[in-house]
């Protein structure tokens, strides 16, 4: 039998009952919208997370004192992690293809100026913050390059809070207080918005030492190297080992490249995307069951018809043949039209609300078309086995 | 030729055993024109799914065109009633949604023959049995002797050597139902082997071997 021949025939009886199969094909359709909508949806959050991430560029390696490990006994006994300096910071900037090292301290505190106070984020830094994150002034200049350990009492507001406190006025040379301290405002940043939540600009950026002393902390909280672009992360990691163990006597520090940190995210952002995806699978198992119930009904129907087919010299395998293309017809119908469906909705979405992220893969698309086809098979296999199964004589009876 | 040595068919009912062929013994020339008559359960229609390939014998061999065909596996077995064997049933059998044209085309399109000869093909039978103008109709926009010679077409075009009639005007008036009986018999003039089951004399008288079958045995066999 010609394969365009056994595409009619199973077309045939498709399209001989419009209404029922339009209905069976429905419930596929609205299985294939919600995934694909749905996974839309997630891979748009996906990337967006990502971009957000990777706008301070890829060639970062953060460091962080500790090491997370699982130790037979209790760590408290050799728990010997030591700090992460200034001193440290200063060491890893001769490290091979490091070109800023950006010591960070993190806090609270209230800040003080023009008369109004505000409770807002603190970054003790370094002076190569700004490059480093490419961050720009708006006006002014970032903290200058002084000793990390002995540095001026210079702030650098966010643009949020340099508004709140000073309005439009200048604010270069105007004296505030951060946590009790005085400081000397030398600049402000341009505006940099939210990034996954934390407003950037609602900040204010004092030297590393500085924020040490103020938070009372013994070591930084972290420590980030920009890297040249294009040298090997790898290398990077080791020269960082290599002058850290040197330095504490041992491996007390985690190491993580921002290609890691990605990877991280990726991963949690794919459970998220095919978590959506699978509850979108719901209801496309429900259409598959839609269309096993049809195909169970049709070949109760035509079981005359399959008697006839084996009396005129139809094989057990061709009937097998018919009916599960009868079942991948009205899936893939039901596909086509679920994915029109739901790339259209996802556009729409993205029309009514432009601030929510939609992307929607051409993978996905015709990894959405393939799932409903291996739906239409999975539920037609069993009607179409038992049609294959009758025997010419019985079948002919029935009718 | 076809040889019938030794066929039984037994069939369960219940805990009863039914005894529809016992010991049946025929040999049928190519070209002969054969009616079966005898009154129900006498296993007139097993014998024709039989010979059909529709049922297999219990026990006993048959032999088609020099084939031993009980022996021949279920593909092997569909691959001969597509080629050499045509069937008209009492009902018709035609598939509803389907046009005249598309019925009768039913066993080239499962043969996998290309549609250029099939529309040659079923145009040519079309034509001989005066159908025609008939062609684009379903079955349900035809009469029932339409019905019964779109039915002939379809059990003919693959040129079988074989044709078995099921009570073929069992369903039909009588001037249709003589209308089927004279195209079977044109049919059986160009060299076809037929078997006619019937419950009509009329009919049975026609043919120019006349069996009789009584509790699965044949117990006439007259010829001429």
């Amino acid at each position: 039998m010609l394969s365009r021949d056994f595409i009619r025939f199973a077309a045939s009886s498709v399209l001989s009952h419009r209404t029922r199969s339009a209905l069976t094909t429905l419930g596929i359709a609205v299985g294939i919208a919600a995934v694909v909508l749905l996974t839309s949806i997630g891979e748009g959050i996906n990337r967006y997370v990502v971009a957000e991430f990777t706008q301070f560029g890829t060639n970062i390696v953060a460091i962080n004192p500790g090491k997370s490990s699982t130790l037979g006994t209790p760590t408290g006994i050799f728990n010997t992690v030591r700090p992460l300096s200034l001193d440290d910071a200063a060491a890893m900037a001769r490290i091979p293809h490091v070109q800023s090292v950006v010591p960070v301290v993190q806090g609270n505190a209230e800040v003080e100026g023009l008369g109004r106070q505000r409770r807002t984020m603190i970054y003790g830094v370094g002076s190569q913050f700004a490059e480093a994150f490419k961050f720009q002034v708006a006006a002014g200049d970032f903290l200058p390059d002084d000793d990390p350990r002995a540095p001026r009492a210079y702030a650098v507001l966010g643009s949020k809070l340099k508004k709140e406190l000073f309005g439009e006025a200048g604010v270069l040379g105007e004296r505030i207080r951060v946590g009790g301290d005085r400081y000397r405002v030398i600049g402000y940043m341009r505006s940099k918005g939210q990034v996954l939540g934390f407003d950037l600009d609602d900040t204010v950026y004092i030297p590393a030492a500085r924020a040490l002393d103020m938070f009372g902390r013994e070591g930084l909280m972290e420590v980030d190297l920009l890297y040249a672009e294009g040298a090997p992360a790898e290398e990077v990691v080791a020269g960082v080992k290599r002058v850290l163990i040197s330095r504490h006597g041992g491996e007390d520090f985690t190491v993580t490249t921002q290609q890691q940190m990605l990877d991280v995210l990726g991963s949690v952002l794919g459970v998220l995307t095919f978590a959506v995806g699978a509850l979108g699978g719901i209801s496309l198992l429900v259409g598959g069951v839609g269309i096993l119930t049809i195909m169970i009904i049709a070949v109760r129907e035509r079981t005359g018809e399959i008697g006839l087919l084996r009396a005129l010299g139809a094989t057990r395998h061709q009937i097998l043949r018919i009916f599960l293309g009868e079942a991948v017809i009205l899936s893939a119908a039901g596909g086509i039209m679920g994915l029109l469906t739901g790339v259209g909705g996802a556009w729409l979405l993205h029309l009514a609300m432009p601030a929510m992220p939609v992307h929607t893969p051409l993978s996905y698309i015709l990894l959405a078309e393939a799932m409903a086809v291996v739906i239409g098979l999975l539920a037609g296999v069993a009607p179409a086995r038992r049609a294959a199964a009758m025997e010419p004589l019985e079948a002919l009876r029935t009718e | 030729m076809i040889i019938l040595e030794g066929i039984n068919r037994i069939f369960q009912v219940g805990d009863q055993q039914v005894h529809a062929l016992d010991d049946i013994h025929l040999t049928i020339q190519p070209g002969e024109y054969l009616s079966l008559m005898g009154p129900s359960g006498s296993g007139k229609s097993t014998l024709l799914n039989i010979l059909g390939l529709l049922d297999k014998p219990t026990s006993g061999r048959y032999v088609l065109e020099d084939r031993e065909v009980t022996s021949l596996s279920d593909d092997e077995q569909a691959r001969v009633r597509g080629e050499r064997i045509g069937f008209v049933f009492q009902f018709f059998h035609l598939v509803p949604r389907m046009s005249a044209f598309e019925n009768v085309e039913l066993p080239l399109v499962l043969a996998g023959v290309p549609p250029a000869q099939r529309r040659e093909r079923v145009g040519k039978i079309l034509e001989q049995l005066d159908l025609t103008d008939r062609a684009h109709h379903r079955p349900d926009q035809l009469s029932g002797g339409q019905c019964q010679r779109i039915a002939i077409a379809r059990a003919t075009i693959m040129h079988p050597s074989l044709l078995l009639a099921d009570e073929p005007t069992g369903n039909l008036d009588s001037k249709s139902g003589a209308d089927v009986v004279q195209v079977l018999e044109q049919l059986n003039a160009g060299g076809i082997t037929l078997v006619v089951v019937t419950h009509d004399a009329e009919v049975g008288k026609r043919a120019r071997r006349r069996l009789r079958m009584v509790d699965g045995r044949i117990v006439e066999d007259e010829a001429g």
